[in-house]
């Protein structure tokens, strides 16, 4: 069961001195997949990856990566896992391609697979034009490509990064992003972020993490699906606003709405329907019955930040 | 193994990538300069038949350089990598922590002896110029070359653990220096039992560094430092070890 299955999380605590960071987690990543983990900052993603990449043992559960304990196997687990911490940490003094070369031989790779490997990385993450430059004297954007280049070095498994768009400017973000998926061909891919979008546009599966527990586990295509059951339907009407009103009131399948004047005569409806109901074509139906005027009929789409808003804040809707 | 070596290689590297390593070596250049200076007017002003080397060691410039230098040379090792968070890198690369431990105790000491080398010059010198006979033998030179890479490894185990103990390069510093002063204040302490007999006495004898090194100096190979030399590294190495491991347990 395990050769499907890239990482096996089962029932993972992990305390600190005086607090706990991550409390009875468990998840599976298969192999190919590129899983986002998301969470507000102090949410245990960190903890989480470091505990993977065996840097230190979880307090309580176990942890396999391609099927070998982290705490008892842990030279054949960092054998298979690259993995970029956060704020990409590099011996700035070095040059790039020694820096390569040193982490090359570090991980054990033979003197020529090695130097294969350092020119095949740096054509990858696109260090080309600077791999004779210090590492320290590089932009940040460069710097995090030899990052990811001194993750994928020695052909891992497993990539790990955590927070890899940290500190970028948006054109470098998106290369870094598309590094990242086009890795999700060949390698399995985790990484940790707070950053919305990111996960929405590079990560098949999310996990969000909220003081230490998993609220929500899927797809980013159901997890949208789900709130999006829910979702506002919102029209613009040209229409006498008692009218509306009156209107909307008598519908069953609206469960809430707000009425709001815009500009001359057209009134911005938002409507809630009862859940599994798609209200568009009754309100449709209804407008071309009383011959009111329409200019917009829009479903807003709940994007992963309302999911993660309302995920790790629930408490504030219980107390209103 | 390849791991090991390639992190004994980058030790050293990082020595000669920033100004530290020329710095520590031309300082050491220059205090050797000093007690060359005072061997040449010792031995100007009356014959001696003492060996060269005990006349070298007797000067406290030979211990200035120890102090000083295996705390500069060793503050980095750890304190650095964890304050630039490259030590959780090279923990999540297939090495050990007693891989890494130990390489970069060996990286430190090559450096150490690197940095001794410009001494067998100044021997080369005297011998050149001296008459023939004098107090130099090849194998005084071993011992006395034996008696301060035997130094060497017990104040670098020192600094590594100092270094391994904070992520602050300047604190692991101070904390090594004091703690090498320390040591070396318990010879002088011997050297006011000397006369005396009894426990507490033979105890701080065998403590007493000075008298370790005149022995070695003077061609003497007395097991008894040798011992006490690889046990404290040895134990400071240990030491540092946990000290490295102590990240799994906190």
């Amino acid at each position: 069961m395990g050769d499907a299955l890239m990482i096996q999380v089962e029932n993972l605590t992990k305390r600190y001195a005086g607090h706990t960071a991550v409390t009875d987690v468990s998840f599976n990543v298969r192999r190919g997949e590129i899983v986002g983990l998301l969470g507000p900052n102090g949410a245990g993603k960190s903890t989480i990856m470091r505990i993977l990449s065996c840097y230190m043992p979880a307090s309580s559960g176990t942890v396999r990566v391609a099927d070998h304990d982290v705490f008892t196997e842990a030279d054949e687990v960092r054998r298979r896992i690259g993995y970029m911490p956060e704020n990409n940490p590099l011996h700035r003094d070095m040059r790039v391609r020694e820096y390569l070369k040193f982490r090359g031989a570090l991980k054990g790779l033979p003197r020529r697979r090695c130097r294969e490997r350092v020119e095949t990385v740096i054509q990858q993450c696109g260090l080309a034009d600077v791999h004779r430059k210090i590492v320290g004297h590089l932009s940040k954007g460069y710097q995090q490509r030899v990052g990811l280049a001194d993750a994928l070095i020695h052909e891992p498994e497993l990539i790990i990064l955590d927070e890899p768009t940290i500190g970028l400017d948006p054109n470098q973000i998106r290369a870094v992003r598309q590094l990242i998926k086009d890795l999700g061909q060949k390698h399995t891919v985790l990484i940790s972020t707070h950053i919305l979008p990111e996960v929405e546009m590079t990560c098949t599966r999310v996990l969000i993490l909220h003081k230490g527990q998993i609220l929500a586990a899927d797809t980013t295509e159901n997890l949208q699906a789900i709130m999006s059951d829910r979702g506002q339907v919102v029209a613009e009407i040209a229409a006498p606003f008692s009218e509306l009103k009156i209107c909307w009131e008598q519908m069953q399948e609206i469960e809430h709405f707000d009425l709001a004047p815009s500009d001359g005569e057209w009134v911005r409806c938002g409507l809630t329907g009862q859940p599994g109901v798609d209200l568009r074509p009754l309100i449709f139906t209804t407008v071309c019955e009383r011959g009111w005027q329409m200019r917009e009929l829009t479903r807003s789409r709940h994007s992963l930040e309302d999911i993660f808003v309302r995920v790790t804040h629930p408490e504030k809707e219980e107390e209103s | 193994m390849q791991a090991y070596l390639t992190l004994i290689r980058r030790e050293l590297g990082a020595h000669f990538y920033s100004w530290t390593g020329y710095v520590v070596i031309a300082c050491v250049v220059f205090l050797l300069g000093f007690s060359f200076n005072a061997l040449i007017v010792a031995l100007n002003s009356e014959p001696t038949d003492r060996p060269v080397t005990e006349v070298f060691f007797s000067s406290y410039y030979f211990w200035l350089i120890i102090l000083i230098a295996a705390p500069i040379i060793t503050m980095r090792s750890f304190a650095h990598e964890k304050n630039s968070g490259t030590f959780e890198t090279l923990m999540t690369a297939p090495v050990s922590d007693l891989q890494v431990v130990l390489a970069k105790f060996t990286g430190a000491m090559v450096f150490y002896v690197l940095m001794w080398l410009p001494l067998l010059a100044c021997l080369l010198i005297i011998r050149y110029y001296s008459a023939a006979g004098m107090q130099l033998d090849p194998e005084t030179v071993a011992t006395a070359f034996l008696g301060i890479i035997l130094l060497g490894c017990l104040y670098t185990s020192l600094g590594c653990l100092a270094s391994a103990l904070t992520k602050s390069q300047i604190i692991a510093a101070i904390v090594s220096i004091a703690a090498g002063i320390a040591l070396l204040v318990v010879s002088f302490i011997a050297m006011t039992f000397s006369t005396q007999s009894g426990f507490t006495s033979q105890l701080f004898t065998h403590l007493g560094l000075i008298d370790h090194m005149k022995d070695f100096a003077r061609g003497i190979v007395d097991t008894r430092p040798l011992v006490l030399y690889l046990s404290l590294t040895a134990l400071f190495l240990f030491l540092t070890h946990k000290a490295v491991e102590s990240r799994r347990w906190k």
